[in-house]
Parts: C-alpha cells; structure tokens; sequence
C-alpha cells in the first residue's frame, strides 16, 4: 500500500517540476496574480528585457490604490501614477486586467475566487501575503516578494522549500454571532504570530466543514497572521457548488475531469503532520485584538493584561502596545469607546460579512462615523439588490467602491493620528491603517455592534432573534 | 548581486519584538521607485517626528553607519512587501539577528543579499549588550564573532549558497527551461481545467 499523504504532499507533487540536492523544488505556477504593488516585479523583467512566461495564466487586479470615492477624477498623481502602471504593463505584456472600471473589479483575494479563477488543486502566487486566502479551496497559495514576483513572470515558476506540515483541528459547533474570525483570532492569540512559522496549515474537523467558502476563505486568510506559509481546507461538496458556474471555472467534460481530480485532494487517513493541534469550537468566544499585533487578542469579556505578570520580553511588546493604543492595564474590553468603524479588506467585505454586519445594524443607528466598502464591485451590486446598502446608510455609515482602503490606506483612505477604529481588516500594526492610527480587530459582528454602541461590545445580545 | 562571505560592521540593537513589515516601511512610501532610495523610510514613523525630522532617542540613530540590526522575536513578520529589505539594504544593513524572523521577510533579504540570521533569544540579549564594538560575520562558518563572544547562527543551507554565491535565481531557471515546457505539456494534458 502507498505511504498516507497529506493534502499538502497531494499538492507538492502535483506542482513539482524538479527537486535540488538542497532540497529546494521548482514549482508549477497556475495563476499568478498581479496589483498595482508589483511595479518592482515589472520593473525587474524590464530591466533585464525579458517577457511574461505564460501571460494568460497572469491576472492583473486594481486593488490597493483603487479609490472608494470619485473614481473618475483621481486627484492624487502618486495613485494614478500607481494604477496606471499596472495598466501599462498589463497592456504591455497582454495580461488580462481587470481595471479599477471593470464591473468586476475588487480585492485581488476576494476577485479570484468569485471570476473561478482560483480553483481546487492550483499554485497560486500574488505578490500579497493573504494570498494565504485563496487556500480555502484547498489550493497551495502563498505571497511572494517582488524578486520572486519577476522570477514568476519570467519562468511561471517559483522555487520553494516544502514547508512543514500543521494540522489545526476544531471540531464541534460555533456558538451563534461566532464566526471564522474569532477561530483564526483564537489560534493565533493562543500560539502566537508565529505560531506557526514555516508551516503549511491545514484546517479540519466538523466546524471546518461547517463554514461556507466564506468562512474558509477569512481562516485561510488570517493564516498569515499566526505566521503560517499558508493555509488550507479540503475541497469538498462547500467548494464544489461554490465554484460551479462562475465565470472562469471549467465547464462541460472539463468540469467532469476537474471534479475526478479535486476529489482526490484530501488528506489521506493516518497520514502524519509534522504538528498538530485542536480546539473546540463550542469554547471559542467573539475575539478582539486590544494591542499592535494580532497575537494580542482575548475575548469581548475579558480584561486587557498587566504587563508586570506577563515574561520579560512579553511585558515590553504589552507595556509599549497599551501605551500606543491608549489603554491601561486591568481595563474591560467591553465598554472602551471607538472613534470610527471600518467594515471591508480580503478578509471580512464577502457578502456572508456584509449580511452579518447588516444584522446587527438594522434599524439601528450608528454612534460614531464609518465606512463599508465591499470587497468587489459584484458583492457591492449584489448587497445593494439585497438591500443591505440602504441598512448601513440608513444607520449612518459610509456606503462606498471596493478596493483595500482602509485596510492599508495606500489609497488616501487612512484612519486619522490617535483614532480608533474597530475593524473587520487583518492587521492591527502601528500606523497599519495610517500614522498614529489605532486598531481594533474583529469580526463584522463585532465591527457592527461597536458602531451602534460607539464601544468595544459584546455582539452577541445585539444578534438575539435577528439570525 | 555580488555574493559574500565575510563581513565586518558595527551593529546596533532593536530590542523589539515583532517588528513587522509596516513599521519596516509604512505602505504610503512604497509606490516610490527603487532607483530614489528607500533607507530614508527605514522604521520611518518609529525614527522620525511629524516634521519629517530624526529623533534624537530613536534606536538606530546611536549608530548611524551600523550594518548588523540586533532585534527580537519574530522580525519582518507581516507583509510580503519586499520594500521592506529595500529600506534596510539601502540603509546600509548586510544582516539582521534575531531569534525568529517573518517567513516571507526572509527570503526576500536572501534575495537582496541581506542576512536573516537565527540565533536564540539569550544569544540575541547578550549580542544587544554589546552593540558598542563592531562584529564579524562568517558564512562559511556560520558565525558571528565580537568581543569575547562566539556564537553560532542558523540558516538554511540553500540560502546560504544564495547568499555566498549571490545567486540570480532567473538565470538558474532559465537554464532548465526543457525541463519546465516538458512539465508543462505534461501538465496541460492531465489538466486541462487548470488553464484560463
Ligand atoms: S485588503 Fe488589505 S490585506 Fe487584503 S490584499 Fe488589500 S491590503 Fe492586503
């Protein structure tokens, strides 16, 4: 009988052109997908004269400069600049493009999925480390830096060592108003921001299994986060009926021969990861980050820790967080005032968040200003037929184009010094969301009930009969 | 890029944990061309005032020409923008020691020349009491050596190599380009789904 393998060596080895004597295996690219932010990787192929490998498995997406207002006159050069590059080299090397008018446009992780371009079984690289989320469809998908981007486009080829294996299991049920946030939150909080460095995860058990392509893609997401390569899940029925009939998924016999194959990408019983670990999905409550780094997370009921009882190093990265932040030792997270709210980002702007969010916020109104983008112009239009633009609107809040805004505020759209934002974004760094800016993480329910309450709240009392 | 072996520098210390990618170099300053410089960005909104000016107690500042960056747990964690390595290379920086480094950071400083070298964290704490001398840094050996301290780094032997070599990765690709059509017809007839 063959040795059991896991859903990675499946993977690996279905990419691996070739292995060294070090060890290091040149992979098989499938799509490799481009933002304004890979003008280094361009710049490099240019300078040495040399052309895009396979420019139809290439996909250029507007994204992190894309402008949420006022789209047709960009008053910013530096932004225009950055966009138009893109479109430049995208004309220049004929790659698709879709372009900051595209009725398709988005998030470049939220976009791939949704156009059946990211499917079961493919390497995807982006120059972008949550490319970790398109991993949810039980892809090896990874961000690269900008002289690995140029290698990509030059060679539709990336060399890596295969990173190792790392099971996170969670089994049983999530409680209502908890979502894929407050597991990936839990994880990382607990095992740390790099928690999982040089890993591969695979995500499995019954509250895996549980969330939609939604949720699976915000865990693989927020992988990055506990310093994981990348993250995984399985494909299985979720995924298939996800996939089916979007427009770049294969159809007809390709369909049929597509699904022969996807089926196989399971981890095979017995086989050994290099690490494993689990929780129980019934313990995991509404998660918020209270520090500068997503490993400083408890849950909405908890009480921000006292650097004096915390480890040398620790009590200096807690004491210099509180201090940033503007919070004091022993303090309840609930009931900490917010300044703004931010619903949007790869990680939390599907329409499962939106929906969410809008839950909580109907017919409510919000008590401190804030801005909703969508993570694409599809999700945008399909919230407005559903409504849920008029819900936010009619609660205050700002109804606006998709693009990365406030998660990186690379398009103007930043979070002014000594601000707090609760957001539904993946990074809580110093100055993430602009200089001096603070940051709050959390899921969109939590987002929403900080904006109706103008405080860090529990969301859950605020969801009774409304889910 | 030129390879090393050797390099002797002042070192300076950090001693922060998780210094990730957007303190590195906040995301507003990197739609600049590489050709401008980045070492002006280094850790710019912990080093600079509103003005724009240096702060007299930011870290770095007590060795402005130091090459060997002394820092805690998890350095570079967080994006995957190489601007990041840019501002340290362009700053002057041949290498960083840190108990643990950002996954993606790393092989981005290998791929600009810049040393991402693991030490333990009591390694890394007594390196930092001595950020007044300068140090030697020993690829073929493995070493950092100053003072009266010898102490031993890790580093995957492929980078290594890179590093030493100062190996341009597309030149070695493009030399099994038989190898890659191969697999890639061999790809496209067992799946053909895979293809836009
Ligand atoms: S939304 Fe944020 S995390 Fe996602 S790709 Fe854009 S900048 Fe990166």
């Amino acid at each position: 009988m063959p040795r059991p393998t896991t859903l990675l060596d499946k993977l690996w080895s279905a990419h691996e052109i070739l292995r060294r004597d070090d060890g290091s295996s040149l992979l098989w690219v499938d799509r490799h997908l481009v933002h304004e932010g890979s003008h280094h990787g361009f710049a490099k192929i240019a300078a040495r004269g040399l052309a895009v490998a396979e420019p139809s498995l290439t996909i250029a997406v507007v994204d992190h400069y894309a402008p949420t207002h006022d789209r047709d006159h960009i008053e910013n050069a530096q932004i225009a600049g950055m966009i138009d590059t893109l479109e430049r080299n995208a004309k220049a090397h004929d790659i698709r493009i879709f372009g900051l008018n595209s009725p398709y446009q988005g998030i470049v992780h939220v976009l791939g999925p949704e156009q059946g371009l990211t499917l079961p079984g493919l390497l995807i690289n982006c120059g972008d480390s949550h490319t970790s989320t398109h991993g949810a469809f039980g892809a090896l998908a990874f961000g690269i830096g900008a002289t690995e981007v140029a290698h990509v486009l030059a060679t539709q080829t990336i060399w890596q060592k295969r990173p190792k294996s790392m099971r996170i299991t969670v089994d049983g049920r999530l409680a209502p108003g908890v979502g894929a946030k407050d597991i990936a939150l839990n994880w990382i909080a607990k095992l740390g921001t790099d928690g999982a460095r040089g890993h591969a995860v695979e995500y499995a058990g019954q509250a895996i299994r549980d969330l939609s392509m939604e949720g699976r893609m915000t865990l693989c997401n927020l992988s990055i986060e506990g310093g994981a390569r990348l993250g995984m899940v399985a494909p299985d029925q979720v995924t298939f009926d996800y996939v089916r009939g979007r427009p770049f998924a294969p159809a007809g016999a390709a369909w049929d021969a597509a699904l022969g194959d996807w089926a196989q990408l399971v981890t095979d019983n017995d086989a050994a990861f290099d690490r494993e670990t689990s929780f129980d999905a019934s313990e995991i409550e509404p998660i918020v980050t209270w520090g500068t780094s997503p490993e400083q997370a408890l849950p909405i009921g908890a009480v921000l820790p006292d650097p004096a009882r915390l480890g040398e190093s620790q009590a200096d990265m807690a004491r210099a967080a509180l201090e940033y932040m503007g919070l004091s030792a022993g303090r309840p997270l609930i009931g900490i005032p917010v300044d703004q709210v931010f619903i949007g980002s790869c990680t939390n702007a599907r329409i499962e968040d939106l929906r969410a969010a809008a839950a909580v916020m109907k017919g409510r109104r919000a008590q401190v200003p804030g801005m909703v983008s969508p993570g694409s112009t599809p999700i945008r239009v399909q919230a407005e037929a559903e409504g849920l633009d008029q819900i936010f609107r009619d609660a205050g809040l700002d109804w606006v184009a998709s693009g990365c805004s406030m998660c990186v505020g690379m398009n103007g759209d930043l979070v002014a010094p000594g601000k707090r934002c609760a957001s539904t974004t993946n990074r809580n760094f110093r100055g993430r969301q602009g200089p001096g800016s603070r940051t709050h993480l959390m899921s969109p329910v939590m987002v929403a009930a900080a904006a109706v309450t103008g405080k860090l709240t529990d969301a859950r009392p605020l969801l009774a009969g409304r889910i | 890029m030129p390879g090393w072996t050797s390099h002797e520098g002042r070192m300076v210390a950090l001693p922060i944990e998780n210094i990730d990618t957007d303190q590195l170099i906040p995301a507003r300053f990197m739609s600049t061309p590489r050709s401008q410089g980045y070492g002006r960005f280094l850790l710019h909104d912990m080093a600079r005032d509103a003005d724009g000016s240096l702060r007299p107690d930011f870290a770095l500042a007590a060795v402005p020409d130091a090459s060997i960056l002394i820092a805690r747990r998890n350095f570079g964690c967080g994006s995957s923008r190489e601007a990041a390595v840019y501002a340290l290379v362009d700053s002057g920086f041949r290498a960083v020691i840190a108990p643990s480094f950002g996954d993606i950071f790393a092989s981005n400083a290998v791929n600009n020349g810049l040393l991402p070298a693991k030490v333990s964290e009591a390694e890394a704490e007594a390196l930092m009491k001595e950020v007044d001398h300068s140090a030697c840094i020993d690829l073929e050996r493995l070493e950092i050596v100053t003072g009266d301290l010898r102490i031993k780094f890790d580093l995957d032997p492929v980078w290594r190599t890179k590093l030493m070599n100062g190996w341009d990765d597309i030149d070695l690709t493009r030399d099994r380009a038989d190898q890659i059509a191969e697999f890639r017809d061999r790809r496209k007839a067992g799946a053909a789904w895979a293809w836009v």
